[in-house]
């Protein structure tokens, strides 16, 4: 039996026909951008491929490149604070804020902050966060969690945000995007022109040079990181890149395969602290977070899943994701890859039914810009969901154990094959199986009709044949 | 050219009308055909549900049954279990301690082909003399489009059919939902994903879906019987056997 849970939410996602529109919409437009944004790229084949050695190279040898990134990064002046978990995260980040009297934050769409849930803890301890992507402030005021990597609110159509503004603005209801951004944009500016503190995440981190780079389309994150005086930037540990010069290879990639950009409007390099002759008192931290990640690192056979660079392109292309969604995954990491690094993240026994609900199809593989293999990834992770015992189903077990008895037994499989064959074809009407009688049959003919086999198996009708 | 057949134990159950056309198309190409009858299952099941040790028994016994046939190649009418194979067995004998296992895996590997592949790859036939006065469209198996790399093969050989109009769907790569016992762990959502890829196949215009796997072939079938839809469905081997 699946996990109630995840059957559930992805029933109910599979019922909410709005989200089914908003979501057909969003991934057939995403999907053609991207396929027209890689044609302008000479041999994408051999960039996604010079990506990956790029990245394998970087992980294998992580602990020297963390060491370089943090003495670069204090040579420019910056602070940094290796966070074990992500509670360590939070309390450093509130710390720094509580330490210096700071009641409210602007923050950039960041991934690593929501898997440690900074929102809630700097809430908890009196500072506001303000969320300025678009796309996250529409998640913020609605109180609910991102459904897309790059997109947070894919969810969501137009109708519905002019909804929650005019509930949660009170400012009158938008009904045009521009109107629905021009109302963000005026709340919003006042919240960068006030805040004392800037918090981001980062797409990439330059060991050599210690450079923080920020690819962005709204400005937001140019403006929380150059208005106040001090900028955080959460980094997981596996966002790390060697040299400035292998940026070439990744801005060409994360764009185009998260977008279909070429190049997005905004891409910020940031070196340490802001300096000024006429201010004194900017301060730029680095969290280095782990939160799991030398976990994933320990493991040789899951390593490669640290090389995401979380562009979305694989929850795009993905049969399953276009259909439940990003929120039916149950945590912020939807898609593909969310089933590969979320049980390995939260636990095999929080999220281990995830790797089980895909079909393999491995379109997500061709999509991926740094080429991981992610059916590879969730086949693994469901070899670990049963040999330790997370994903115990006696009844299947012992079927499978059953059947692998049997086919390891030709005479054996012939018979219990025409003895199945037998009540298959009792049960068929016209050909076809209409209805099981329990599971899995029924699992199955709850959605579609079974053909019936017709006829002696081909290993009988083949001994028939020969013997003649 | 001596062949010897991987009859998946979906088609020997299942759908034995493919292995039989297999067998007739192969003779007309001159191919000399056997089977041996000790063969069962992959165990691509088991494998792909994480039941590595039950998968693992049975990749034994399949290297047991082939490993000393003395056929050129061996072929099987579909891209799963090739892949299966050729792709995933590897990961069954990984152990440094494995070198035997591992020697004796790698006498079947090389010989493995998928039936379309064996055709154009290896017979370097196209035509193979096959005629059928109807509309149909292709639909690509996920393993065999990209754990195989076969997508040009199947749609060669539809096309030198003599009278046969191949009409592409929209998106003839994308899945079929079907995913082994994902379709019943999860079947509301393989079903969602099947209505997609159905009414892609109804709006060709298509009287015959083909494909390459009868575990793709099964989901499509059931679904279009569900639905009341006339189009039916086809294995490329049964196209190929029509005269």
């Amino acid at each position: 039996m699946p996990n109630p849970d995840l059957t559930q939410r992805s029933h109910d996602a599979l019922e909410n026909s709005v989200l089914q529109g908003a979501l057909k919409a969003a991934t057939d437009t995403f999907i053609e951008r991207r396929r027209e944004a890689i044609t302008s790229v000479a041999d994408w084949e051999a960039l996604r491929q010079r990506a990956r050695q790029v990245k394998e190279h970087t992980i294998n040898h992580l602990d020297y490149y963390l060491e370089q990134l943090v003495a670069t990064v204090e040579a420019h002046g910056g602070r940094v604070f290796w966070a074990h978990t992500g509670q360590d995260a939070c309390r450093y980040i509130v710390d720094v804020a509580q330490a210096r009297g700071i009641k409210s934050v602007v923050k950039s769409k960041s991934m690593a902050t929501e898997e440690i849930e900074l929102n809630d803890a700097l809430e908890a301890a009196g500072v506001r966060p303000v969320e300025t992507d678009l796309g996250e402030y529409i998640i913020q005021l609605a109180h609910e969690k991102p459904s897309h990597i790059i997109v947070p609110a894919i969810h969501k159509t137009r109708a519905q945000i002019s909804d929650l503004f005019e509930e949660k603005l009170r400012a009158g209801r938008p009904n045009e995007v521009a109107e629905i951004t021009a109302m963000a944009r005026k709340r919003l500016r006042n919240e960068f022109l006030s805040a004392p503190m800037g918090i981001t995440g980062a797409n990439f981190a330059v060991a050599e040079t210690g450079t923080i780079v920020l690819v962005e389309n709204e400005g937001n994150i140019r403006l929380s990181t150059q208005v106040p005086k001090i900028h955080v930037a959460v980094v997981g540990i596996e966002k790390l890149i060697p040299r400035f010069e292998d940026l070439s290879v990744f801005l060409r990639l994360l764009p185009r395969s998260g977008t279909g950009q070429k190049q997005t409007a905004y891409v910020s390099f940031l070196n340490g602290p802001r300096q000024t002759k006429a201010e004194a008192g900017f301060e730029f931290h680095l969290v280095l977070m782990d939160n799991g990640r030398t976990r994933i690192l320990a493991d040789e056979q899951m390593r490669e899943s640290l090389y995401c660079i979380r562009c979305g392109a694989c929850l795009n292309v993905c049969p399953v994701y276009q259909k439940i969604g990003g929120q039916a995954y149950g945590w912020i990491y939807p898609g593909p890859i969310g089933a590969v690094i979320s049980p390995q993240l939260q636990s095999l026994k929080q999220s281990g039914d995830l790797p089980f609900a895909s079909s393999l199809c491995g379109a997500c593989r061709d999509a991926c810009p740094v080429a991981i293999n992610l059916p590879d990834m969730l086949l693994a992770l469901r070899a670990k969901a049963k040999e330790s015992g997370v994903d115990r189903k006696p009844a299947e077990h012992a079927a499978m154990r059953g059947f692998a008895f049997i086919a390891r037994h030709p005479g054996l499989f012939t018979w219990s094959g025409r003895l199945m064959r037998a009540f298959a074809r009792l049960m068929a009407k016209g050909g076809m199986i209409k209805s099981g009688p329990m599971p899995p049959l029924s699992d199955w003919t709850d959605y579609r009709d079974l053909p019936a086999p017709r006829g002696p198996s081909f290993r009988e009708r083949w001994k028939k044949e020969d013997g003649k | 050219m001596r062949v010897s057949l991987f009859i998946t134990c979906l088609v020997d159950q299942m759908f034995p009308d493919v292995g039989e056309a297999m067998v007739v198309t192969l003779r007309r190409l001159g191919v000399t055909v056997g089977f041996n009858d000790a063969q069962t299952c992959c165990g691509q099941v088991a494998f792909n549900t994480g039941y590595r040790p039950e998968a693992r028994s049975m990749a034994e016994h399949f290297i047991k049954v082939f490993e000393s046939d003395p056929a050129d190649f061996i072929v099987a009418p579909s891209g799963s279990c090739t892949a299966m194979v050729r792709n995933f067995y590897g990961e069954l004998f990984q152990g440094p301690d494995e070198r035997f296992w591992r020697d004796r895996l790698a006498r079947v590997q090389p010989r493995l082909r998928e039936f379309s592949e064996f055709i154009v790859n290896e017979l370097g036939v196209e035509d193979v003399g096959a005629s059928f006065a109807h509309r149909v469209t292709y639909h690509d198996a996920c393993h065999l489009l990209r754990e195989l790399g076969v997508s040009e093969e199947p749609r060669r050989l539809i096309r030198a059919v003599r009278n046969i109009n191949l009409l592409e769907m929209e998106a003839p790569d994308t899945c079929c939902g079907f995913g082994g016992t994902f379709s019943v762990k999860y079947g509301e959502i393989s079903n969602a994903i099947m209505q997609e890829k159905l009414a892609r196949i109804v709006n060709s215009g298509a009287e015959y879906v083909i494909a390459n796997d009868s575990s793709c072939l099964m989901q499509l079938a059931g679904g279009l019987s569900r639905a009341g839809s006339p189009v039916k469905t086809m294995h490329l081997a049964e196209l190929l056997a029509q005269q």
